[in-house]
């Protein structure tokens, strides 16, 4: 692809570059032109592969296949430290810096070992003057704050004269006085001829200080562009995708009673990168699938593990089943009442990889099916045959394509122990089923095939929640959606009232009221994080 | 250059069976070699070690003596160790075990009574799980690692011992010797037959056995254990508590550390001395992993073990050797163990200077 205003020999032109980790495509033939002065938006959701991309640039990956060009000279990169020679920079989004260290002595580190440290800290202090990058040489980083340490990294990669930094989610962690400050400074390394490539998921901020930028989705480039030329809401749909199926509308279930409601439940975060819930609300009536949309970490599994009871919330009445408050009932609990549960890791959460279909079907029905399942009352035997029986029943149910009478479940694909999963908790009919991202990582078959079984649980009378990142799916099957973002959940709206655009900005944490102000996002370190895990 | 372990697509079910046999013979290998580089003849000295012992009723009497604590251990530990609960530390449990047990015969030598044995069998495994609950409760509590605090118990508990047997129980008709009195007959573990010294031990080591066999291979509560073992996460989705579990598995490997801690000082010893064991509770950790963590295996792996304390005093009788040479076989065994098993699920790759591959492609 060509662009308007760029040189003849960009800085850096990557063309058709591709990383497989097995077959999966993470990166799939990318092209991209950096230009000299250039700062350069990278923009996609989480694991639209950003991060492979840059990995790639900075020499922490290798490529499968294709080339990477600087200054029209084909390059290849097999370490950072080459990288650096190149003239790439990078500041990471975590921070690499020993806390016991002084900032000298942290900077000392990635320069050449026979710099005298009274050399390097004489050029941090000329270079964090330079640059308006306020620092002392001499103070320990641990009383340092986020932004002062993402300075450290920054001038770090400025001592090396670079040609291109490379800057993932920098914003994520400042305050928005913090960003002003790093604002100015772009500005001040594109005056003076170095570019940056700068990733994000921020559009107000991409749009303010980017000249141009380029859109990843699923691996792929969709989107090339001036983001000043664009809206939000436009660029919001390059990132999450055009091509939105019809929405399919069968005629309205009847809707029932409500069978699951969610009372203002606010969950603080159990770990440093789990996301806090705040103040949700929710309710799903007997006939009614309700998807909650949302860009991935921003509090959905903790959702997920509040709704289920794996972590029970201290309010029991914050979450009413069939009208029963179980907020301080554990998951098995739950499952007496009638609720079936979907978690989003197939492997080591839904399923036991090396275990059998059968003993995985056990895993999530021994107490909701005792009496089927087991034997020899305290002595709990597992019944062998009716287990197994059953797995067959599940299978041939869901069309699950396996080899054997009963393989681990580590041994059927994705799409297959998927549809078991599900499968698993649909044998039991279940009057409130909640599923979190049913067709992640699932191919297309089997993707339609769970959507339809989700879609005929709730015509047949019972309560559906769908987690769901991925808006194709949200829009065939939910009459309701809700969007959560940082661990708040938006009003729900009617399926058909609501649109992509609308969607995409909520799921970017901006709403309708103040579109043009900054989102708030201190949180999505911890997110980011939270998704990598 | 760096070596990198890569993971084998499939593992041949052949030689997952076969890895302990093949660790087996790789140790008679790396024995001869020892033998050989200590001057001896190497068929001569393995028939010695591994064979002579075998041949007398008397020392088969001594095999089942050694393998009983072996076995009742190992098949505990391997409970703990299925649910990924790392106890190391059942020889302290074992010798706790075996102290609260001997609580009755030293401070009521005069009490004959049918009742005292199996009081002392129960205040032995009560003990033993005890001991084994200070690493449950730090870790469910403050969540330490239970390696390392059950691995110090040990020594605690080896010094208690060493300090009562010096100090408060102390036969004071015993000409100074750091022991205690003889148990009365009635304390005494009875012997199986008549023909040797094995005692009631290694009949709970075989009850032990089967009943966890039976429990991991036909009771939910086996499958808990493998299921947390495997994942904490797909533990609390099917609603089982990972926090019992450490509880469980910990109290039950203790229980029967310490029951074997108090067979062995009533069935074996007769009294109680600074040392009480040859290294039972580490040993068990290789029965266990030798065994495949299957209580069946490890009933043969504990015979095995156990073949490797006798071959050793009968190294140092007939060869003339240290009997830390069963400490080496003892390493060896596990080494080769582990090594088959690693080996059966990893590939070893050998990555010349990556960069300068790569550069020379450009």
């Amino acid at each position: 692809m060509t662009f308007e205003g760029v040189e003849a020999s960009p800085l850096l032109s990557v063309r058709g570059l591709t990383k497989l980790f097995g077959s999966f495509a993470a990166c799939d033939t990318i092209d991209l032109d950096i230009g000299h002065g250039e700062i350069h938006a990278l923009l996609g959701e989480n694991g639209a592969g950003k991060s492979t991309l840059v990995k790639m640039l900075f020499g922490v990956l290798q490529p499968s296949s294709g080339t990477v060009s600087l200054e029209g000279k084909p390059v290849v990169i097999p370490s950072p430290g080459e990288a650096r020679r190149l003239g790439i920079g990078m500041v990471f989004q975590h921070f690499s810096l020993f806390e016991a260290l002084t900032v000298a002595e942290n900077i000392a580190l990635s320069l050449d070992p026979r710099t005298p440290l009274a050399k390097i800290a004489e050029e941090t202090a000329s270079v964090s003057r330079a640059y308006g990058l306020p620092l002392d040489p001499s103070a320990h980083v641990a009383d340092l704050s986020v932004g002062e340490r993402q300075r450290i990294e920054i001038v770090r990669a400025l001592l090396q004269n670079p040609k291109l930094i490379i800057l993932d989610e920098p914003t994520s962690v400042l305050t928005p006085q913090e960003a002003e400050r790093l604002f100015e400074t772009l500005m001040r390394l594109k005056a003076e001829g170095r570019s940056v490539l700068y990733i994000s998921h921020r559009l107000e901020e991409v749009q303010r200080i980017c000249d141009r930028a380029t859109v990843l989705r699923h691996g792929k480039v969709t989107g090339a562009c001036d983001p000043r030329q664009e809206t939000p809401a436009s660029l919001a749909r390059m990132m999450v995708g055009t091509e939105v199926a019809e929405v399919k509308r069968d005629s309205a279930n009847a809707l029932g009673d409500v069978l699951l409601q969610v009372n203002k439940v606010s969950v603080a975060s159990r770990t440093p990168f789990a996301v806090a819930l705040k103040d949700i609300s929710l309710k799903v009536r007997a006939g009614e699938v309700l998807a909650i949309a949302g860009i991935a970490g921003n509090g959905q599994s903790e959702l997920f593990d509040a709704i289920s009871g794996e972590y029970p919330i201290s309010d029991n009445d914050g979450i009413v089943l069939r009208g029963k408050p179980v907020g301080r009932l554990r998951i098995n609990g739950r499952r007496l009442l009638g609720a079936g549960f979907v978690p989003e890791e197939r492997h080591g959460h839904a399923a036991v990889s090396a275990l059998s279909l059968s003993d995985n079907l056990l895993l999530a029905r021994s107490r909701s099916d005792k009496k089927a399942f087991l034997a020899g009352g305290p002595l709990a035997i597992v019944k062998r045959d009716a287990i197994l029986s059953a797995a067959r029943r599940i299978c041939s149910m869901m069309d699950v394509r396996k080899s054997g009478d009963d393989p681990t479940a580590g041994s059927l694909s994705g799409g297959n122990l998927q549809k078991f999963i599900v499968g698993r908790e649909l044998d039991r009919q279940p009057s409130v089923l909640v599923v979190n991202q049913p067709t992640w990582g699932v191919d297309a078959g089997a993707a339609s095939r769970i959507r339809q079984a989700l879609v005929d649980l709730a015509k047949a009378g019972s309560a559906v929640i769908v987690i769901s990142q991925d808006l194709d799916e949200i829009f065939e099957i939910a009459a309701t959606i809700a969007v959560i973002s940082d661990g708040r959940l938006s009003e729900p709206y009617p399926a058909g009232e609501l649109t992509l655009e609308q969607i995409g900005l909520l799921m970017g944490g901006i709403h309708d009221s103040h579109s043009g102000e900054k989102s708030s996002g201190e949180d999505r370190a911890g997110m980011e994080a939270a998704h990598a895990h | 250059m760096r070596i990198e372990l890569q993971k084998r697509g499939n593992t041949s079910v052949l030689f997952s069976v076969l890895s302990p046999l093949l660790a087996l013979a790789l140790t008679l290998i790396a024995g001869a070699i020892m033998f050989g580089l200590l001057g001896k003849s190497p068929l001569n000295s393995l028939y010695i070690y591994f064979v002579e012992p075998l041949l007398d009723v008397w020392s088969l009497h001594e095999l089942a003596i050694k393998a009983a604590p072996l076995i009742l251990i190992a098949v505990g530990l391997s409970v703990c160790f299925r649910s990924n609960n790392w106890n190391i530390g059942a020889e302290g449990q074992f010798t706790i075990g075996a102290i609260t047990g001997s609580i009755l015969p030293v401070l009521n030598p005069e009490w004959h009574s049918p009742l005292i044995l199996p009081l002392m069998l129960i205040m032995g495994m009560i003990g033993g799980a005890l001991y084994a609950g200070i690493p449950a409760l730090l870790k469910t509590r403050f969540n330490t690692n239970e390696i390392l605090t059950s691995l110090m118990l040990v020594y605690i508990a080896q010094l208690f011992l060493d300090w009562l047997v010096r100090g408060p129980w102390r036969d004071p008709q015993g000409y100074n010797f750091p022991q205690t009195k003889s148990f009365q007959p009635e304390a005494v573990l009875p012997e199986i037959l008549d023909s040797g010294r094995a005692h009631l031990g290694i009949v709970f080591a075989l009850i032990a056995a089967l009943a966890l066999w039976f429990m991991m291979r036909f009771m939910l509560k086996g499958f808990q254990v493998s299921v947390l073992g495997q994942s904490e996460r797909a533990g609390r989705f099917a609603g089982f508590s990972a926090r019992k579990m450490v509880w469980f598995s910990m109290l039950l490997s203790g229980a029967l550390a310490g029951l074997a801690g108090i067979s062995e000082v009533s069935g074996s010893i007769g009294h109680v001395q600074p040392v009480i064991s040859p290294g039972y509770g580490f040993t068990a950790i290789i029965v266990a992993f030798l065994g495949r963590l299957n209580p069946l295996g490890i009933i043969a792996s504990g015979f095995v073990l156990a073949l490797t304390y006798l071959g050793g005093e009968a190294a140092q009788l007939s060869l003339g050797i240290s009997d830390k040479v069963s400490r080496v076989f003892q390493g060896l065994i596990l080494f080769f163990v582990l090594s088959c098993d690693t080996l059966i699920h990893y590939r070893i790759r050998l990555i010349l200077n990556p960069s300068a591959a790569q550069e020379g492609k450009s």
